[in-house]
């Protein structure tokens, strides 16, 4: 008989997987309570470490060309499809659901992920405008990233609520850091290999491990992290959350489970140019 | 030879300001439950122009039913061709009354009459013009079919524009169906209180739009009622970030227009003459009492020394004085309070050994007044090129190479507005991308339009105001 | 100085160098200028002020003897029946005219009015260097003071600014001591802002003595925005170099209220000493019984008739 060889599951900051620093783990049990992994438990200072990773690299995402940013994204969704089989056992160990289910909530994930690669150089046409305002000049708005947005998961599910909240953040060009869901941690994991071995560049996506109630508060007040999506946050952590967050004016919001393009646009500003037309 | 411009005071007798108001719930002036009475002053002079009243928890309490009401019995069951009607009534009464309300804005906020009445009063009856016709086409706002309303909308507005900044909240809550309860600021309620008038001349139906005048309590009252769906405010940062902790705990959603310290970018190709017109206005329209100032002036190192000149010259032929005389550039501080403010920050800047300069100006003795004023010697650690000073001063960093202006330009909490003065339209649209603020304006400043988005990035504020963008602050999107 | 020399490449480096003009900006500083509301004993110093800085002008293919020295009295005694009203900056009138201008003006009591030739093929400047010279020469031997050349605009919009400054500067010559220079630039005919600034250096650093808008043959002429450029232009001049140089819109000043724009424009412009009619100078003929029937309304309280303005 083989023994298996077993995976150490790690966080992914700045394009590396490192431990967390406070050397804590959590025990993860499948759907029937069976021991399944020790993921990492990510502490406050991991968090420090990734917002300042996802800062570094904030500017190059943000100014590389929307078809750029949509070619590497639709790159992610590659080598997503590449790993499959992967997500489908990791999503059946999680969620205890069937083969045909898990393989349909994969697929929907991958597509989900190719939907959003292709709305990177649609939004600023969708979204933008140009304005006619009285008097000679020339007035336009365009949308653009509000930075660094940290994203509690949701746990409607194990894979498909990871694209929900991470795609829309990174078509809009912003940087993330994913907090994943306690419970389901194990695709999100997955993720971070796959972006690890596709183009995004390291920082550009981050992920901890841990316990969402003990990362809120520090998510909220971090005067570095320009938005939250908390649609993985409980209500009242949620209005915590918001409360702290009005430190700095974060953008913060939830969602409901369902691609749109507003969970772009909430993580972008409407930047308005005016110019004279002259001779 | 001397050529002196005789006083041009535009005439008060358009004006008939009652000695006393009541507060506007349900479409009637009604006395307060219990509370007393402020008075308004002319910061010009320091008379009396009326006593408002002070609207209390109960007056607020009142307002938003009547504004449910009118919300559920009436504005709810119009159309919006229908609301659109009643915004262009308004709009065209403004227009009709617009030397009415720009002679009463400028005894009540000092600002001069020139910019209320080419600027404030046209561009707020613009506001509801442009507003009225997106009342019957919001399935086009971007949000999807038929997109609701809030509800009822808690407004609450400063001192700065004070009718302006009333068309900017009750133009676009209107025309997207909404019902409104507008708290004016404190030291400038009158424009407001005749704006109520509008609303009856208008026949617009009673309890949609509620006027209560007051102070910050009144303010925190609107903000904490569980009646109100929406706050929608424009003011300093410090209250915006009380207000975004108030509601945090409830369903309100929430718009902010906040401070700002815009960076005046001048490039050593900028055309020169317009560029100093672009620094004045920047900095010295409105006495400086505008969020989105160009308060830092950031100019390359090699043009600095005839730069400054050629603003010295300037800001010399500034006219400072009776903010209703049609040639005066340059008027009253709003309140003694704002006045103490600016001046404890201009010190701060002389004990920080930055060097102040102001033009040989007299400045009345009757009333506040602050002379335009900038300083040089100015890094990025002083207090007066960090906090927002909403005043007539400028602060002067210099730069040596495009990166290092964005750089110092982003380098602040605040992102709201930019200015960028260069003859290269490839440096403009760079720098534009660049800059981390709402509004850039290039090769021009302080330019306002209902069709142009304007608000903030970072601690400048949450949402748009104006445009297409600003509808989604008064619409429910799909998502919460 | 301003120039290494005179050549094309020295004359282009330098108005290379200056600041460019943002149309839009320009224009809105002017519009500003034109609410300055001024009233009472503003308006009258701006009227008696005006009417001593107007160049009274007849430019006509039918202007006749009869027709210039009855313009000559009207720059003499504006208002025949108010003495207090000044007489006007100058008479300015085509080449053949100018000794019929001089000579009515020395025996009516005008001595001191200077009569101004339009010179150099006015008004297209279509015509060779010779023919510009000897214009020139016959409107001073006949009497002229002033001289209000025309640029070759078709030399200064073909990039051909060597040709410009050399013709300046040999008219100036001629004048020498005899006669100031007024340099046309057409400024309708060079449409941009950019060409009005520059046109205007080229003219001064050739030795222009006044800066003139336009002929009056072309429209727009003297545009307040164009004039706030030129003006722009002699302040920075005279920072540059110590001189002043004087400034003369001409061509669509025709009320009153234009006129006092210009006086404003001057006064938060190139400056208070500009408001002299040595440095800022009105063309007009229109503009002057305007600004009587102003006054006189100024002075009685009633508003005046044409026919209570004569109609030289």
């Amino acid at each position: 008989m083989r023994v298996d060889v077993r995976k150490t599951y790690k966080l992914f900051i700045g394009g590396q997987f490192p431990r967390s620093e406070s050397g804590r783990s959590y025990e993860l049990l499948d759907a029937k309570g069976n021991f399944l992994a020790n993921p990492a438990l990510a502490s406050r200072k991991d968090l420090r470490d990734a917002v300042v990773a996802a800062r570094g690299v904030a500017e190059k995402w943000a100014s590389a060309s929307a078809f750029n940013r949509s070619q590497i994204l639709y790159r992610v969704a590659e080598v997503m499809e590449g790993r499959r089989e992967q997500f489908v056992s990791e999503v059946m160990a999680q969620e205890g659901v069937t083969k045909a289910q898990a393989t349909k909530q994969v697929d929907a994930a991958i597509d989900l992920w190719v939907w959003y690669a292709g709305w990177c150089d649609k939004v600023p046409t969708i979204f933008g405008s140009t304005n006619p305002v009285s008097g000679s000049f020339y007035n336009f708005t365009t949308p653009e990233p509000v930075g660094v947005v940290a994203v509690f998961i949701d746990d409607n599910s194990s894979l498909l609520d990871i694209v929900h909240g991470v795609a829309p953040v990174l078509a809009g060009g912003n940087v993330v850091i994913a907090i994943a869901n306690e419970e389901y941690p194990l695709c999100a994991i997955t993720l971070s290999e796959v972006i690890a071995t596709s183009d995004v560049p390291g920082g550009v996506v981050n992920v901890l491990t841990g316990r969402t109630e003990e990362l809120a508060p520090w998510v909220a007040s971090h005067m570095d992290i320009d938005g939250v999506d908390g649609s993985g946050v409980e209500p009242a952590a949620y209005e915590t959350l918001k409360r702290d967050g009005a430190d700095n004016l974060k953008r913060i919001y939830s969602f409901k489970a369902e691609g749109s393009p507003q969970r772009i646009i909430s993580f972008m500003e409407n930047k308005t140019v005016w110019h004279p037309i002259g001779i | 030879m001397k050529f002196e411009y005789a006083p041009a005071p535009e005439s008060t007798a358009i004006v008939d300001i009652q000695s006393e108001y009541n507060l506007f719930i349900d479409g009637k002036f009604v006395p307060s439950k219990g509370g007393k009475r402020f008075e308004t002053i002319n910061p010009a002079n320091e008379k009396v122009l009326s006593r408002v009243t002070q609207a209390t928890s109960a007056d607020v309490d009142r307002a938003v039913k009547a504004a449910t009401e009118a919300h559920r019995k009436t504005w709810s069951k119009l159309t919006g061709a229908q609301r659109g009607k009643y915004l262009f009534r308004i709009a065209r009464i403004l227009q009709e009354r617009a030397r009415e309300f720009a002679v009463l804005e400028s005894m009540d906020n000092g600002k001069p009459i020139r910019e209320t009445r080419d600027t404030d009063i046209p561009l707020a009856a613009a506001h509801f013009f442009y507003h009225a016709g997106w009342a019957d086409k919001l399935d086009y706002a971007g949000l999807g079919k038929n997109p609701k309303p809030h509800g009822v909308v808690g407004q609450i507005i400063p001192w700065n524009f004070p009718m302006l900044m009333l068309a900017w909240k009750v133009a676009p809550a209107l025309a997207t169906g909404n019902t409104v309860v507008l708290k004016p600021a404190e030291t400038t309620p009158l424009t407001a209180l005749l704006f109520a008038e509008v609303c009856q001349q208008a026949d617009l139906p009673k309890g949609v739009v509620n006027i209560l005048t007051g102070d910050g309590s009144t303010g925190a009252a609107i903000v904490n009622h569980p009646g109100i769906n929406k706050i929608a405010f424009t003011g300093s940062t410090e209250v915006g970030k009380i207000i975004a902790k108030s509601v945090a705990s409830s369903k309100k959603a929430l718009t902010l227009e906040l401070g700002g310290k815009g960076a005046n970018i001048i490039f050593e190709d900028a055309p020169i003459d317009e560029t100093v017109e672009g620094i004045i206005n920047g900095i010295f329209f409105n006495q400086g009492h505008v969020c989105c100032a160009g308060s830092r002036l950031l100019v390359q190192e090699n043009i600095k020394d005839e730069l400054l000149e050629k603003l010295k010259r300037r800001m010399s032929l500034i006219r400072v004085g009776d903010p209703l005389d049609k040639n005066t550039d340059l008027g009253a501080i709003n309140s003694q309070a704002q006045l103490m403010k600016i001046r404890e920050l201009a010190e701060s800047g002389d004990a920080e050994g930055a060097q102040r300069w102001s033009p040989q100006c007299e400045l009345p003795e009757k009333g506040f007044w602050f002379p335009p004023t900038f300083f040089t010697g100015v890094s990025q650690a002083h207090r007066i090129a960090r906090e927002e000073i909403f005043g007539p001063v400028l602060s002067v960093i210099t730069f040596r190479t495009p990166s290092e202006a964005i750089e110092k330009a982003n380098n602040t909490p605040y992102g709201l507005s930019a200015g960028i003065w260069t003859d290269k339209g490839s440096r403009i649209l760079w720098s534009a991308q660049q800059l981390k603020a709402g509004v850039i304006w290039a090769n021009t400043f302080n330019k306002f339009d209902p069709a142009s988005p304007f608000g903030g990035y970072k601690e400048s504020g949450w949402g748009r105001e104006g445009g297409r963008h600003g509808l989604s602050a008064y619409l429910k999107g799909d998502f919460s | 100085m301003l120039l290494t020399d005179s050549s094309e490449s020295s004359i282009k480096s330098f108005l290379k160098n200056l600041s460019p003009v943002d149309q839009v900006g320009a224009d809105a500083r002017a519009a500003m200028l034109a609410t300055r509301s001024i009233k009472t004993s503003s308006k009258l110093w701006a009227i008696d002020t005006a009417i001593s800085m107007i160049d009274l002008t007849t430019l006509e293919g039918a202007d006749t003897p009869g027709k210039v020295t009855a313009l000559c009295t009207k720059a003499v005694r504006p208002d025949p029946s108010d003495n207090s009203v000044p007489h006007v900056g100058a008479v300015c009138v085509y080449n053949d005219m100018v000794k019929v201008a001089r000579e009515h003006l020395d025996n009516n009591g005008g001595k001191e009015i200077p009569v101004a030739a339009v010179s150099t093929a006015f008004p297209s400047g279509r015509a060779s260097l010779d023919v510009k010279k000897q214009d020139t020469e016959d409107a001073i031997a006949s009497g002229a003071t002033e001289i209000d050349m025309v640029i070759d605009r078709g030399a200064f919009l073909s990039g051909n600014l060597e040709k410009v400054f050399t013709e300046i500067v040999c008219i100036k010559e001629i004048c020498g001591d005899r006669a100031h220079l007024k340099v046309i630039l057409e400024t309708g005919e060079l449409v941009t802002y950019d060409n009005v600034r520059r046109a205007s250096f080229l003219a001064m650093a050739a030795g222009a003595d006044f800066i003139k808008t336009s002929t009056g043959k072309v429209s727009p002429a003297a545009t307040a925005p164009v004039v706030l450029v030129m003006l722009e232009a002699v302040r920075d001049y005279y920072a540059m170099t110590g001189k002043k140089i004087g400034v003369k819109p001409a061509g669509g000043i025709r009320t009153t209220k234009d006129a006092i724009k210009q006086l404003v424009l001057v006064n938060e412009t190139a400056g208070p000493d500009w408001l002299d009619p040595k440095l800022f100078r009105i063309g007009a003929s229109a503009l002057l019984n305007d600004l009587l029937m102003q006054r006189m309304k100024m002075k009685s309280g009633q508003y005046s008739g044409r026919n209570y303005v004569t109609l030289d």
